[in-house]
C-alpha cells in the first residue's frame, strides 16, 4: 500500500494510531515520538472529509433556505429546534458522556472510535450550527423577537453572547485542532507529540463549550415560554 | 531531522512560527462582537460607531498577519493552499447564507456593507487560521 505524502487520502493501522491516541490521552508528548507503520497489515482508510455526506448537507442547506426564502413558519421551527437540539445535544453527550467513557476503554479502541469520529464531526457540526443560527435569526424576525420592546429582546442578546463565545472557540481553536490532527494521522509517521498538543486544546475548552450549552437551553427555554 | 522529511515534534516546536492563529482568532473574535451589537440594535437602526471600530482593528489585524506570513521562509505552503482553499468555499458558503438572510429581511444602506465586510472578515480569517494551523504542522525542510 503507498504510504507517499503525495496520496490524497492515507490510511493507518491500529498499532501505528495506538501510540497517537496513548499520547494523547495518557501522557505529556515526548520529544521523538514519530511513530513507525507497521507493514503487511490492512490499513483502514481515513478520510479528513466523509464525501459520501456531502450531498446531504447539501439537501440541508438548500431546505434551509427554501424556509428562509419563503418565511415557513414549520421549516424555519423545524430547522431552529432539530439543529440546536443536535447541536446542544451532541455537544453535551461528547463531552459528558462519551469523553469519560472513551477515557476507560482500551487504547486500540479509543483510536478506532477517534479516527472514524472526527472526520464525522467536521461535516456534522458546521452544518447543525449553520441550520440553527440562519433559522434562529429568520425565525427572531418574523415572531418580533428583535424589536427592543420585545420581552425576549434581552434573552435574545445573550443568546447572541453565548453562540459568540461558542463560535470563537470553535472556528479558531477546535476546528483547526481537528484538521491538523486528521493532516496529521494521514502521514506515514504521524508525530503522537503534534496529536497529543493538539487534542489537549479539547480538553481545557470542553469546560467553557458545556457551561455555554447549558446557558443556551436555560436560554431558549426561556424564551419559548414568555 | 533528514532533508525531505516532516519534521518530529521537537523540531516543530524549535521552528517559530508568527502568532497568525493567535491574531486571526483574535481578528475573528472582533467582527464576531461587532456582529452581535449591530444585530442587537437591528430595529429600528443598528449601531454603526463600535461595530465599524471593531471591524477596522480586525482588518488591521487581518492585514498584519498576511504581512507577517509573508515574511515566514520555511513554511508548508501547498498544505495552507490545500486547506485554505476548501476551507474558503466552505465559509464563503456559510457567510452567503447568512448574508442571504440579511438580504431577505431587507437590511440595507450602511448596515448592509458593515455587515458584508464582517462576513468577509469571518469569511477570511477562518479558512486563514484552519489552513495555517494545518500547514505549520506539516512543514517541510
Amino acid at each position: 500500500m503507498a504510504k507517499g505524502p503525495g496520496k490524497p487520502l492515507l490510511a493507518l493501522t491500529w498499532p501505528d494510531i495506538m501510540p497517537i491516541m496513548s499520547d494523547q490521552i495518557l501522557g505529556p508528548p515526548t520529544a521523538a515520538a514519530d511513530v513507525t507503520v507497521g507493514e503487511g497489515v490492512p490499513r483502514p482508510r481515513l478520510q479528513i472529509v466523509p464525501v459520501k455526506g456531502l450531498p446531504i448537507v447539501g439537501v440541508v442547506l438548500l431546505g434551509l433556505v427554501w424556509s428562509i426564502a419563503t418565511n415557513s413558519r414549520w421549516g424555519l421551527d423545524f430547522y431552529h429546534v432539530a439543529g440546536g437540539a443536535l447541536w446542544t445535544g451532541i455537544d453535551l453527550f461528547v463531552g459528558l458522556v462519551i469523553g469519560p467513557i472513551l477515557g476507560r476503554l482500551s487504547l486500540p479502541s479509543r483510536a478506532e472510535f477517534a479516527a472514524k469520529f472526527m472526520p464525522m464531526m467536521v461535516i456534522i457540526m458546521p452544518t447543525l450550527v449553520i441550520m440553527t443560527l440562519a433559522s434562529g435569526f429568520q425565525l427572531a424576525v418574523e415572531i418580533g423577537n428583535m424589536a427592543p420592546a420585545s420581552p425576549n429582546h434581552a434573552w435574545l442578546v445573550a443568546s447572541y453572547v453565548v453562540v459568540g463565545v461558542m463560535a470563537t472557540i470553535a472556528l479558531g481553536i477546535l476546528e483547526p485542532a481537528n484538521i491538523a490532527v486528521l493532516f496529521e494521522m494521514r502521514r506515514p509517521h504521524p508525530d503522537g507529540a503534534i496529536i497529543g498538543r493538539l487534542m489537549r486544546r479539547f480538553v481545557y475548552t470542553a469546560g467553557v463549550t458545556g457551561l455555554m450549552q447549558v446557558a443556551t437551553l436555560v436560554i431558549m427555554t426561556r424564551v419559548a415560554t414568555q | 531531522m533528514t532533508n525531505g522529511q516532516l519534521r518530529t515534534s521537537s523540531e516543530i516546536s524549535a521552528l517559530r512560527f508568527p502568532p497568525v492563529a493567535e491574531l486571526g482568532t483574535l481578528s475573528l473574535a472582533l467582527v464576531i462582537t461587532g456582529g452581535i451589537v449591530m444585530v442587537s440594535t437591528m430595529y429600528p437602526s443598528p449601531t454603526l460607531a463600535l461595530p465599524v471600530a471593531l471591524l477596522v482593528v480586525s482588518a488591521a489585524l487581518l492585514i498584519t498577519n498576511i504581512v507577517l506570513m509573508s515574511r515566514v521562509k520555511v513554511f508548508n505552503w501547498q498544505t495552507f493552499s490545500l486547506v485554505g482553499r476548501w476551507a474558503l468555499l466552505s465559509y464563503a458558503i456559510s457567510a452567503g447564507m447568512i448574508e442571504f438572510a440579511f438580504l431577505h429581511n431587507h437590511v440595507g444602506g450602511s448596515a448592509l456593507v458593515v455587515l458584508t465586510l464582517m462576513l468577509m472578515m469571518f469569511m477570511l480569517n477562518v479558512p486563514l487560521i484552519i489552513g495555517f494551523t494545518a500547514a505549520r504542522y506539516q512543514t517541510r525542510i
